[in-house]
């Protein structure tokens, strides 16, 4: 069993007890605790249950990279699935319960999987696919779904907050193992501004595990000594709890903070994602031990030997009375000596190698330990928990010499550089044959903006094991000279790799040897798959599941490649490796959404009279970012009610429509004019001061992108008024051509967009509500249609447009956005004695609709010309060049043969579906119908009391009372004539009173 | 005649910060060639102020003159003080190519105050504020939406479109909540 | 992601604060051009692996158009400048040589 030592602990607060619960039973941990440790303190080894089969699943490791050990953390809305025990620091009143199984983590119905293990081989998902349908329908996939998954999601909207910030450095040192910590010194000796980032709670990383001595002392001196030096120099930042997670283009970093992870609830950030900006980064990340691959490997008890003596010596925690030593490397007898030195017992070291005679090793023979050479394990005893191992020659196929009785192993096959950071931006890999690792080959760096370095790879990452090399390695890297601090470190002789223990192992055992603890991947199915004909690291990975679970690969991947190359008979590096990609660890979604929730999840733009509207039964309509009223509801009324009652009396009384959002473009200069002719397709240098003139705005493809009405306000200047959404787009193109193509012309624009409240008062009663508003004139006289005047109206100083886009009478009135809500509120208190009520949106569309007015996004989608639209008249003849003329004179837009724009009129007064279109007879190349129109608007007219709708259709003005039939979504037809788009008022009478 | 009213009514909040929306603020938008001989006199003349340097704002009292691009500037001002300095500028800048536009209405405009504040901008901004120089106007990005701003005693002004000034002030109020400080102490 | 510097405002700005605006010493062709002309200028960009020279506007800056040269592979970043130039400048095709000298120029 596992249990807490009685001394030790060098991370835990023996004086701070924290209660906390697993699976609903009531435990208690120290603070320092992560969950693994305290868990393991409290004897529950068992954590889990595997991915595919459902096997029994312990605590492996004692980092980032554990497989086995995720479980639901926390409740209701703070429940978050799939944490990593082994980097979640334990807090008082913690609540974790385990994941992937059913009904209980003890009695699981899934391990059937288990028993069945030989049917559901490698590619077993994909193998499914090719059965009768039915079986994946009815058999399979009901099966996979119900066993898949592994957290549960949480129900309810996340409680916590996240934020994001922005950092820049010289240099970004990820890990604070002496490695990191010296390349920072070394670098803010300089004045460089250095940011340091360490994933755990501590300082230090392994070094003060592994009984390493810098300048004599306990490396726990040297690395407390070196933090408080650099807490010290300004130009320092250091972080703790804050994962690096990628590394990308131009020293981008992104970096996630556990701010609160560990004090859910206290009203900071949960969690804080970093963008950093580095000069250059160096990645002092370590070293991840290898397990061994021998049969039964998985079960709970088996651990990774670093890790058996991170929780001896971090949170005095046994992991077992008797602890086996499996390795091939001189570094897993330090846990040898730390399992001694607790007072515990290894009752062997088996050691594959046929010698070794370094240090560690004669070190752990003096203290009475017996040592086994040319020794594996051919197999693990036990289910829930190791209870022994049969013990069998390395060079042989696993006949069992011995057995011995332990309750937990600890393995190493030695140790792999994290070099995922390295390989993010590119960074290549060389193999290694000394370590049997892929490390970062210095030749071949991901590279920055000006072609340099970016990243640089120091100590265990760089596939440097020796604390001596380590901080050498480190000074150098941060660009330092003098000697490194004194490092006392045993000689290690070389490790000797092992893909197999024992090396000619049966398929039975090759069938119990685990590559991936939760993928449930073994030696066995990457063998299969590259018998299948998988030659490719990436495609055995895709087929077998490799390294795909949560832990993306950190133990299984040089193991299974090896498998692999060792199937394929090729040099491991020749076989390569899978990519790297971000993020290291799993980022919460909540960092990466960071503010983007709720109210500020994107910018929601708000006109000045917003809160009226609010305040006034408004139904908004989101039109880009702004939201501008659809409609005014009354109680009981529905929507198209509303739209109906507001058209109406638009009609016969008042109307008030908020139209702030339309752009407004100010444009001045010399050569304005010139260069609104190049802007629109008509001619704009000709209008004279006072008048408004109703523009078309092409792309230089020919098409259609924009719609307004141009105002002369002086000589030199024109106030070009865009649609709502084109504001930003039409300032951004104009200023596009006036800067790269024609920058020798004299032209100046100001986007004025929201400057001003724009407010269309429309109707017949419009110019009796503006004569009681008082302050100018606005008689036919003196602002006749389509004509501007300045003054002021209530008080407020306004520029009155007299355009309609409704066919009534009707002004727009532009006054000061700090006084827009002053003056719509003028409006509203003087327009009820003629009946003024506001519209919106909807009621728009059906007013310009009704009189035929086309709407950009409506009638037109980036294909159709002002021709189609019979605007024709719009487009000038006489002008030499304009943007979009070259475009529109190919033959395909200039033939007859376009979809144009006309009038469509239900025969049985039916509104036409929005987006309907007609077939024509015969069939297309791809065996569909032939089309020849589809309608663009569609409405009930409250006018005409009746459907109307308008429409692209082929030839279409040419086919005036011809009906055509437009088939309905869910059967049906409807039948509509072709007539005049204008439907009301065809001569225009009431918008020129 | 109604008074000119700011987006969010002057609205407020204290975190680690202090956050308030002030206004309404005068604005010009002052577009000419800054090499315009013209130009330097006009300032000087109507703001007693002369060119600013790339990326600099310049002071006098409650009047400020801001580099905004090569062939940009932005006068800050008491906004009663806006029209008749129009009309100066204007004035001053006859026969010459330029555009002058009153942009008070059209902008939203915050103060961040305490020692912190930097902090707060740090979290929304991609910008580098320990190379800021202290009169340096910066545009940049405020999250999703265009911002400028500056340094100022006792933290920083900062200038956004009106229509998202909610959105803003929703930003500014998340990233100065108490206990979210980015270096705590 | 990109840094590149505004060559107006000297703001080494990151690619949230720009704008991309593809190929950059585009020749306008517009009425009187021929069809192959126009369609040259219209729709065939260059997208080559390497040495490119493109458009970018500092939107979320002083919102001018600049232009980049710079390596698509490798994303070194060889120079920007400014918008109001048909064709890159000296020295920034000297650097360009120096640091590819298998680059076939500008065509």
């Amino acid at each position: 069993m596992s249990t807490r030592l009685a001394r030790g602990g060098r991370l835990i607060d023996r004086a701070t007890a924290h209660e906390f619960t697993f699976n609903g039973k009531r435990m208690a941990g120290f603070a320092g605790d992560t969950l693994a440790s305290a868990l393991l303190a409290n004897d529950q080894m068992l954590v889990g249950r595997s991915f595919k089969y459902h096997r029994p699943r312990g605590i492996v490791a004692s980092g980032a990279e554990e497989p086995n050990a995720l479980v639901n953390l926390g409740q209701g809305a703070r429940l978050e699935p799939n944490q990593r025990t082994t980097t979640t620091e334990l807090f008082p009143g913690l609540a974790a319960a385990s994941q992937n199984h059913w009904p209980s983590l003890e009695f699981d119905v899934g391990v059937v999987n288990n028993a069945v293990a030989r049917f559901l081989p490698a590619g077993f998902y994909y193998k499914t696919f090719l059965q009768p349908r039915a079986a994946w329908k009815h058999l399979f996939e009901p099966v996979i779904r119900a066993s898949a998954g592994l957290g549960r999601a949480p129900t309810e909207a996340d409680p916590d907050r996240y934020e994001q910030a922005y950092a820049h450095c010289d240099l970004l040192v990820v890990g604070g193992g002496i490695a990191g910590l010296q390349a920072a010194l070394t670098a803010a000796g300089t004045g460089a501004r250095v940011i340091v980032l360490e994933q755990t709670a501590h300082w230090g990383g392994r070094a003060p595990v592994d009984d390493v001595l810098i300048d004599e002392k306990p490396a726990d001196h040297w690395v407390a000594a070196t933090v408080a030096a650099l807490s010290a120099m300004p130009n320092v930042t250091l972080r703790l709890r804050c994962m690096a997670a990628g590394v990308y283009d131009h020293g981008y970093v992104l970096a996630e903070e556990r701010v609160a992870d560990h004090t859910p609830g206290d009203g900071r950030p949960k969690k804080r994602l970093w963008r950093i900006r580095a000069a250059k980064v160096i990645t002092a990340t370590g070293a991840i031990e290898r397990p061994l691959p021998f049969a039964g490997n998985d079960i709970p008890g088996v651990m990774l030997a670093s890790a058996v003596r991170d929780y001896i010596v971090n949170w005095a925690v046994s992991p077992g009375d008797r602890v086996v030593i499996v390795t091939n490397n001189d570094d897993a007898y330090r846990t040898a000596i730390a399992v001694h030195r607790a007072g515990l017992t290894v009752p062997a070291v088996l050691d594959a190698r046929t010698e070794a005679d370094g240090d560690l090793v004669q070190e752990v023979r003096s203290l009475g330990i017996a040592v086994h050479l040319n020794r594996g394990i051919a197999k693990v005893k036990g289910g829930r928990r190791v209870s022994g191992v049969a013990v069998c020659a390395q060079a042989g196929e696993g006949a069992v010499l011995d057995e011995i009785a332990c309750d937990a192993v600890a393995m190493s096959g030695g140790w792999s550089p994290v070099v995922h950071l390295w390989s993010h931006c590119g960074g290549k890999l060389i193999w290694d044959e000394a370590q049997a690792a892929f490390r970062p080959d210095p030749q071949r760096p991901p590279i920055t903006h000006d072609g340099q370095a970016m990243v640089a790879a120091v100590g265990s990452a760089n596939g440097l094991l020796q604390a001596d090399e380590v901080l050498a390695d480190a000074i150098r890297a941060a660009g330092g000279s003098g000697p490194a601090p004194k490092v006392h470190a045993p000689a290690e002789a070389a490790m000797v790799p092992v893909w197999m223990m024992p090396q000619g192992a049966s398929a039975e055992l090759r069938a119990k040897m685990w590559l991936d603890y939760q993928n449930d991947v073994k030696v066995a199915d990457v063998q299969l798959a590259a018998r299948e004909g998988y030659e490719s690291v990436e495609h055995t990975k895709r087929y077998t599941t490799l390294g795909m679970a949560t832990d993306q690969g950190k133990l299984s991947n040089i193991n299974g490649l090896a498998v692999l190359a060792g199937s394929l008979n090729a040099p491991i590096p020749q076989v390569g490796t899978t990519t790297f990609r971000p993020p290291y660890t799993p980022v919460t979604l909540g960092a990466l959404a960071g503010e983007a929730r709720g109210e500020i999840f994107q910018p929601l733009r708000r006109t000045p009279m917003h809160d009226w509207h609010q305040a006034h039964g408004v139904y908004w309509e989101p039109v880009g970012l702004w939201r501008r009223p659809y409609c005014y509801t009354r109680p009981g009324e529905s929507h198209a009610d509303a739209v109906k009652r507001e058209v109406v009396n638009a009609r016969s009384h008042l109307g008030l429509l908020d139209a702030s959002t339309l752009g407004k473009i100010v444009v001045k200069g010399p050569d304005a004019g010139r260069f609104l002719d190049m802007m629109y397709t008509n001619v704009m240098s000709s209008l004279p001061v006072g008048r408004c003139r109703y523009g078309l705005m092409c792309n230089e493809n020919g098409f259609l992108m924009d719609d307004g009405v141009v105002a002369r306000i002086s000589d030199d200047t024109w106030l070009c008024h865009t649609t709502s959404g084109g504001a930003d787009r039409i300032h951004a193109h104009m200023e596009d051509w006036l800067q790269c193509e024609w920058w020798d012309w004299q032209v100046y624009t100001a986007n004025l967009t929201e400057q001003y409240a724009q407010i269309a008062v429309v109707g017949p009663s419009a110019r009796k509500l503006l004569e009681k508003l008082g302050g100018m004139d606005v008689s036919k006289e003196a602002l006749p249609f389509m004509h501007w005047a300045e003054g002021t109206l209530a008080g407020i100083p306004a520029r009155a447009f007299r355009i309609s886009f409704s066919g009534e009478l009707s002004y727009e009135i532009a006054v000061p956005a700090g006084q827009g809500l002053a003056f719509w509120e003028a409006c509203i208190a003087a327009g009820k004695e003629f009946g003024l009520m506001p519209y919106g949106t909807e009621a728009l569309h059906v007013l310009r609709a009704e009189k035929g007015f086309i709407m950009i996004g409506d009638e037109t989608d980036g294909t159709v010309i002002p021709q189609d639209l019979n605007l024709g008249w719009a487009v000038s003849k006489k002008k030499a060049d304009f943007i979009g003329k070259r475009g529109q004179e190919r033959t395909f837009l200039a033939s007859p043969d376009r979809w144009k724009l006309v009038g469509l009129e239900t025969l049985d007064g039916s509104v036409l579906p929005d987006g309907a279109i007609a077939p024509a007879p015969g069939m297309n190349a791809n065996g569909q119908r032939n089309t020849q129109g589809r309608v663009t608007s569609t409405y009930y007219s409250p006018t005409l009391k009746k459907g109307i709708a308008m429409g692209l259709v082929h030839r279409g003005p040419d086919r005036m009372g011809e009906v055509l039939e437009f088939p309905k979504i869910w059967g049906g037809v409807v039948k509509a004539r072709i007539v005049d788009p204008v439907f009301y008022d065809k001569a225009g009478e009431k918008q020129d009173v | 005649m109604s008074e000119a009213a700011s987006a969010l009514g002057n609205a407020s909040f204290e975190g680690f910060a202090t956050i308030r929306e002030i206004g309404p603020m005068g604005m010009i938008a002052l577009r000419a060639k800054h090499d315009l001989p013209q130009l330097s006199a006009a300032l000087t003349a109507v703001l007693g102020l002369g060119l600013p340097e790339r990326r600099r704002i310049l002071t006098r009292g409650e009047v400020r003159v801001g580099w905004m691009s090569p062939d940009e500037l932005l006068i800050v001002l008491p906004y009663g003080d806006v029209a008749a300095t129009v009309a100066a500028l204007t004035q001053a800048l006859a026969g010459v190519h330029m555009l002058v536009a009153d942009v008070s209405d059209a902008r939203c405009i915050f103060r961040i105050e305490g020692e912190k504040a930097a902090q707060v901008l740090m979290k929304l901004c991609p910008v580098d504020f320990a190379m800021l120089a202290p009169d340096e106007l910066r545009r940049t990005r405020t999250a999703q939406v265009p911002a400028a701003f500056w340094a100022e005693q006792g933290g920083y002004t900062l200038v956004a479109f009106r229509s998202v000034a909610a959105y803003v002030m929703g930003l500014l109020t998340h990233s100065a909540q108490p206990g979210s400080e980015l270096f705590p102490g | 992601m990109l840094i590149l510097e505004c060559p107006y405002c000297g703001v080494k700005a990151e690619e949230t604060e720009l704008s991309p605006g593809h190929e950059a010493h585009l020749k306008r062709f517009g009425p009187g051009s021929s069809d192959e002309q126009f369609e040259s200028y219209m729709f065939a960009r260059k997208n080559p692996k390497g040495v490119h020279f493109e458009r970018w506007r500092h939107t979320y800056g002083c919102g001018k158009w600049f232009l980049a040269a710079r390596c698509t592979a490798t994303l070194e970043v060889f120079g920007t400048y400014p918008a109001q130039t048909s064709e890159p400048p000296a020295d920034i095709v000297a650097k360009i040589k120096a640091r590819r000298p298998n680059w076939e120029g500008v065509k």
